[in-house]
């Protein structure tokens, strides 16, 4: 087991170090540099005297140096300068990931505590009218776009019925620490979370009731029909334990979608995370800033991809002993 | 060696008709499919005759005394930040963002394809070097790479922006050939054709592609689906079509400002509900063919 996740970890060493190669090739196409940015509006300097500066930055080194250079800065957390909030990328992202870490969790505890049951029921009573129910949910929610989907949930709870607030993280009257505080975060993080997570429980639903289908018809499932276990025991302890760990398996690709969806959730609630950061520092052209968001990304799904390989390796006997 | 050839070619030759015809049936016989084909044929009908009983120009120009009018008797669904139609606005969206929807499918199944076959019939080291790649590219933040590819070209067109997002479109297309590619390689009129000399190139072509048809016909219907959903997306967050050239996304955009989400429903809802309902229709449509291409699906 050790050895696995020893080689598993080892494995994201070059995917890591291919994105963060992409990234900074990505990052030198873009406009401007280190030094235009922090001398941007002020024009006595020359171009000589930039020129120079450059050089002592080592912007004229070749590509693999400054590659280094980048890389190690990034891994001591120095992503640069923003130039326009004019302060360290670090600092900047710290003061967002807050909140997107709390706007995606509760998106994946409210998909998964969603999905496990519906896929169950559709798994299990096939063909009844909760099966046909629960198909048919999942097919709009596979084929409608996140952005519809949560303006249509911001105009109809948000305006119309006026029940959750329409944007925001917080209410900035309210101090901070109090009981009013956690629960007017709460109450703001009901609309985005509902909008991702609804349309986020196609894939575990439709998985699990599939799997359920074939469960039921496989031998040991018979035999302990054939032992007079209990309907409700068969489904819970023969069926369901079998079915529900690959489930774990997808927990990478939710992130990469949690992650595209977290852009257009934050924008359109005006929730102050790193997706909304994305869009506004990308509106600026404030390219410190996308580059280490682009790469924070890119990292956050190649660990959760390991995560959920570990999780399913740890959880799966079948791929433990096999 | 001749018995096995013959099946292939005749295989390859009836397969594709009844294909076609099994879909029909398919559709014909699911009651949410068939209103899906009816709706949708005729949402793309009015969209793409829309030039012939709409000027172009007329929706375009722009009135700055008819800003925001509620709908009304001269403008069906009212007018939006420039005065212009919105119902105007609509039907060329609904054409533009389905014409780019389509164009991105087409390209990126070609990509999609080239790489899947290469990697399926070749198999061995050409596989194992496809897929680590194909590994990677699938972990890559498509959407906000996107989004910075947009904003990085010059002279950005909607060229650009087609060729942009089918790069990053093809990467599931190509591991799903690959996987089916991987299996056929093994099928008898395979070897046959080898053994008889004919070129690899041929083999793929005309031999291979033909038995994995249904399947890319299948993949293609659902991704047209997510293809349009990410472009209207990504002009709604202002990284898709340049200005100009309207799409659904453009429409809704203007909600962005929360004012007229509450108070000019007018302006952006028509569009959500469109994009909504296209895209349900493509899905049980989709879903449709893959039940004709798949027995198992039918049970």
């Amino acid at each position: 087991m050790l050895t696995f996740i020893i080689k598993r970890t080892v494995l994201m060493i070059p995917q890591l170090l291919l994105l963060s190669i992409l990234i900074f090739f990505l990052a030198k196409q873009m406009p401007g540099d280190a030094v235009t940015g922090a001398f941007m509006g002020k024009p006595n300097v020359s171009a000589e005297q930039m020129e120079k500066i450059r050089e002592q930055h080592g912007l004229n080194d070749p590509w693999i140096v400054q590659y280094g250079r980048w890389i190690r800065d990034a891994l001591h957390g120095d992503l640069g300068q923003s130039f326009v909030h004019k302060q360290p990328v670090t600092q900047l992202l710290a003061g967002r990931i807050e909140n997107t870490i709390w706007l995606s969790v509760a998106t994946l505890a409210v998909t998964y505590s969603l999905a496990i049951p519906l896929g169950m029921i559709a798994g299990r009573w096939t063909r009844s009218w909760a099966d046909q129910l629960i198909v048919t949910y999942n097919y709009i929610s596979f084929a409608t776009p996140v952005f519809v989907f949560a303006l249509l949930m911001l105009y109809v709870f948000g305006f119309l019925l006026n029940w959750f607030p329409s944007g925001g993280s917080v209410d900035i009257r309210i101090t901070e620490g109090t009981p009013e505080y956690v629960l007017d975060k709460l109450k703001h993080l009901v609309l985005p979370v509902l909008s991702g997570s609804l349309l986020l429980t196609y894939s575990t639903v439709q998985y699990l009731r599939n799997e359920m289908i074939d469960t039921k018809m496989k031998d040991f499932v018979k035999t302990a029909r054939a032992k007079g276990v209990p309907e409700n025991a068969v489904y819970r302890n023969h069926i369901l334990r079998h079915s529900i760990f690959p489930i774990a398996a997808f927990l990478g690709y939710e992130i990469t979608g949690l992650i595209a969806g977290s852009v257009f959730i934050e924008t359109i609630f005006s929730y102050p995370g790193l997706g909304r950061l994305f869009i506004d520092s990308i509106m600026t052209r404030d390219f410190t800033v996308v580059t280490a968001l682009v790469l924070i990304s890119g990292a956050a799904v190649i660990v959760g991809t390991m995560l959920s390989d570990i999780i399913l390796r740890i959880a799966d006997p079948r791929i433990r002993f096999g | 060696m001749m018995i096995s050839l013959n099946k292939g070619v005749q295989h390859k030759s009836s397969g594709h008709s009844s294909f076609l015809s099994k879909i029909l049936a398919e559709i014909r016989q699911d009651r949410m499919a068939y209103m899906s084909a009816v709706i949708l044929i005729f949402i793309m009908a009015i969209a793409y005759l829309s030039p012939l009983f709409l000027s172009i120009d007329r929706v375009n120009r722009i009135e700055l005394s008819q800003i925001y009018h509620p709908p009304s008797a001269t403008h069906w669904l009212g007018t939006d930040d420039g005065g212009r139609d919105v119902f105007g606005q609509l039907l060329l969206g609904a054409r533009n963002s389905l014409t780019i929807g389509i164009c991105v499918t087409l390209l990126s199944s070609f990509y999609g394809l080239t790489i899947g076959l290469i990697a399926g019939y070749y198999g061995g080291w050409a596989d194992q070097i496809i897929s680590r790649i194909l590994d990677f590219l699938m972990i890559l933040p498509s959407l906000m790479i996107i989004i910075v590819f947009v904003v990085l070209v010059p002279n950005y067109t909607v060229y650009h922006f087609i060729f942009i997002m089918s790069i990053f479109a093809w990467f599931g297309k190509a591991r799903l050939i690959r996987s089916r590619g991987l299996a056929e390689r093994e099928m008898d009129y395979i070897s046959a054709s080898k053994t008889l000399g004919t070129p690899d190139w041929k083999i793929m072509l005309f031999e291979m592609l033909p038995n994995l048809s249904s399947l890319i016909i299948v993949n293609m219907t659902l991704t047209l689906a997510g293809n349009i959903g990410l472009e209207t997306g990504l002009t709604f967050l202002g990284f898709g079509l340049p200005s100009g050239t309207p799409s659904l996304g453009t429409l809704i955009a203007l909600a962005k400002n929360p004012d007229i989400v509450q108070n000019k429903w007018w302006v952006w809802l028509p569009a959500a509900l469109l994009i909504l309902v296209i895209m349900l229709c493509i899905n049980y449509i989709g879903q449709a063919v893959k039940r004709a291409a798949d027995a198992r699906q039918r049970v």
